[in-house]
């Protein structure tokens, strides 16, 4: 017995490994000197302050972050009115249909969406850019929001809001004191969710993005077909600090939801 | 019901965006995989794409490297899924393999072409047990062994949740009736785990057949995927109709799949 517990450990950690190494290997070697990726030449934080110095880079992740932020703030609005809608649509046949089309962008590959949409946006006569990456990147985002929000819809029920209205409250009172307080969670993670899409995008960024504008996905990508720069390495350092404090923070945000989760229904047992 | 007006308002930006976002560009692929390069009126796309064995075979080609790369996070990710809902923390270390995920995936395959390439740690590795250096990068090894890498997190999601969902006690019940650890597995885990692995399934292939990506940067265009193809369609040689045709074949692959993969419930990510 124990011989196979050591055994499937062993195989978790074969796993682990797989999964970190490439990771790891890039940062290790964004503190190396020389400039290739095969032997580690001595420490130095010279690719990092080259970083620093590169101020076309600091541009493009400025923009990356101001789509990623922007994005996913009109994702979330747009997306959580579209799923307060849903959750009100009587009949299944009707709501099940609006889901199903809902999740086509979700389940559509990245090269569709980003071929549709260019072609969608020079029907339009947009010119390729800012603009178009935003709308872009709030449209896939929105289908997520709304998957994340209408659980906690469907957990509220109608019992509360219609004992509100038998109370007389109004439909605002109703929203804002009922409904908004109960799904700020599902809106929260459906907020970071968009965020995660928008930052992780490349392949529909990649589409409608014309010469002007880039973001980081793109400039890897475009960097990474010149060969190999250890800048790249050390911006991949910086991202992964990044990633680890929204991973963490995701994480104490769902801990969090839990807790109450946990507090609320022993409430509910006290009150009984 | 009063909330009619209430719900008619809410519905105004989502259902505006389904139409100008989901609806339009499907519509507008469609409608371009009937135009020739001059926008006249054309089938040709298609018989072009069913005739000349050249894009059948592409097709076919891409589909099973699709698979390919499926079974084999397929092959990976069950153990690991299976290994992970019996430990301890288990959320824990679930985030920890979600956490790779966040990485931009460009990131991922450029730290690959530091692995692979001629100088590389793993032709090191080669030359040190002695088998001498290869050619790994620009293989259609290297690709499927990028791909899966990059998709095993989403496979074990899935199925982790769906090995969750398994209650013990049927499990136990099964072992009390004399059952062995094969027949348990063949007749109780794998059955209602199934959901979880129709859903990974899902998540992985239809992304794989779209990975132009790799295919440029690991694969050095020996593999063309439908992705690779629509990319080269759209922004090389700026032939969108025969582009939207592929993408029309794309999204029936698409469709097929997911109608062999239905009534799969349990979805990866953060949900639980």
């Amino acid at each position: 017995m124990t011989k196979r517990f050591k055994f499937s450990n062993l195989y978790l950690l074969v796993v682990f490994i797989i999964l970190y190494a490439p990771i790891l290997f890039l940062i290790a070697f964004s503190f190396s000197e020389g400039d290739s990726m095969s032997h580690f030449q001595g420490f130095t934080l010279s690719h990092y302050s080259a970083l620093l110095r590169d101020s076309r880079l600091i541009i493009i992740v400025l923009q990356t972050l101001l789509i990623a932020l922007l994005s996913s703030l009109f994702a979330t609005i747009i997306g959580t009115l579209g799923a307060l809608g849903i959750n009100q649509t009587s009949r299944t046949i009707t709501r099940n249909t609006i889901l199903s089309f809902n999740n086509i962008l979700i389940v559509s590959p990245d090269v569709i969406i980003g071929a549709s949409f260019l072609i969608f946006f020079t029907a339009l006569q947009l010119p390729l850019g800012f603009s178009t990456v935003l709308l872009s990147h709030i449209a896939f985002s929105i289908p997520i929001v709304v998957l994340m929000v209408l659980p906690k819809l469907r957990e509220l029920g109608t019992s509360m809001v219609s004992a509100a209205a038998d109370l007389g409250a109004t439909n605002w009172q109703i929203l804002s004191k009922i409904v908004f307080p109960f799904i700020t969670p599902g809106i929260l993670s459906g907020f970071f969710m968009a965020l995660t899409y928008s930052l992780d995008d490349f392949a529909v960024t990649f589409f409608v993005t014309g010469n002007g504008f880039s973001t980081l996905s793109v400039e890897i990508y475009s960097r990474a077909r010149q060969g190999i720069s250890l800048e790249i390495n050390a911006l991949s350092g910086v991202l992964f600090v990044f990633s680890l404090l929204l991973v963490v923070g995701y994480y104490f945000l769902n801990q969090y939801q839990q807790s109450r989760k946990l507090k609320r229904t022993t409430r509910e047992e006290d009150i009984l | 019901m009063k909330s009619k007006t209430a719900n008619l308002f809410y519905f105004i930006p989502y259902s505006l965006w389904l139409f100008l976002f989901v609806v339009a560009p499907v519509a507008l692929i469609l409608y371009n995989s009937f135009l020739d390069i001059n926008h006249h009126f054309t089938l040709a796309n298609y018989t072009t794409f069913f005739k000349s064995g050249t894009y059948l075979m592409m097709t076919l080609n891409s589909l099973w490297y699709a698979l390919l790369i499926t079974l084999v996070t397929l092959l990976i990710s069950y153990p690991t899924a299976y290994l992970l809902s019996h430990l301890k923390h288990k959320q824990l270390w679930l985030l920890l393999i979600i956490l790779p995920t966040w990485i931009n995936l460009l990131l991922k395959a450029y730290a690959f072409i530091g692995i692979f390439n001629q100088t590389g740690v793993a032709n090191q590795f080669l030359s040190f047990i002695g088998v001498g250096p290869q050619q790994l990068l620009f293989t259609n090894f290297s690709f499927i062994f990028v791909a899966t890498y990059i998709q095993i997190p989403f496979m074990i999601m899935p199925i982790f949740n769906a090995m969750e969902d398994l209650n013990q006690s049927y499990i136990n019940a099964s072992h009390d009736l004399g059952a062995t650890n094969w027949q348990t597995f063949r007749r109780v885990i794998w059955p209602m785990t199934l959901p979880g692995v129709k859903a990974g399934v899902q998540t992985v292939f239809i992304p794989s057949l779209s990975l132009f990506m790799l295919t440029r940067l690991i694969g050095g265009n020996k593999v063309i995927t439908l992705g690779t193809a629509i990319e080269e369609h759209f922004l090389i040689t700026m032939n969108w109709g025969m582009g939207s045709t592929i993408g029309v074949v794309l999204i029936v692959a698409m469709v097929i799949i997911m109608v062999l993969t239905g009534d799969a419930k349990s979805r990866g990510g953060f949900q639980k």
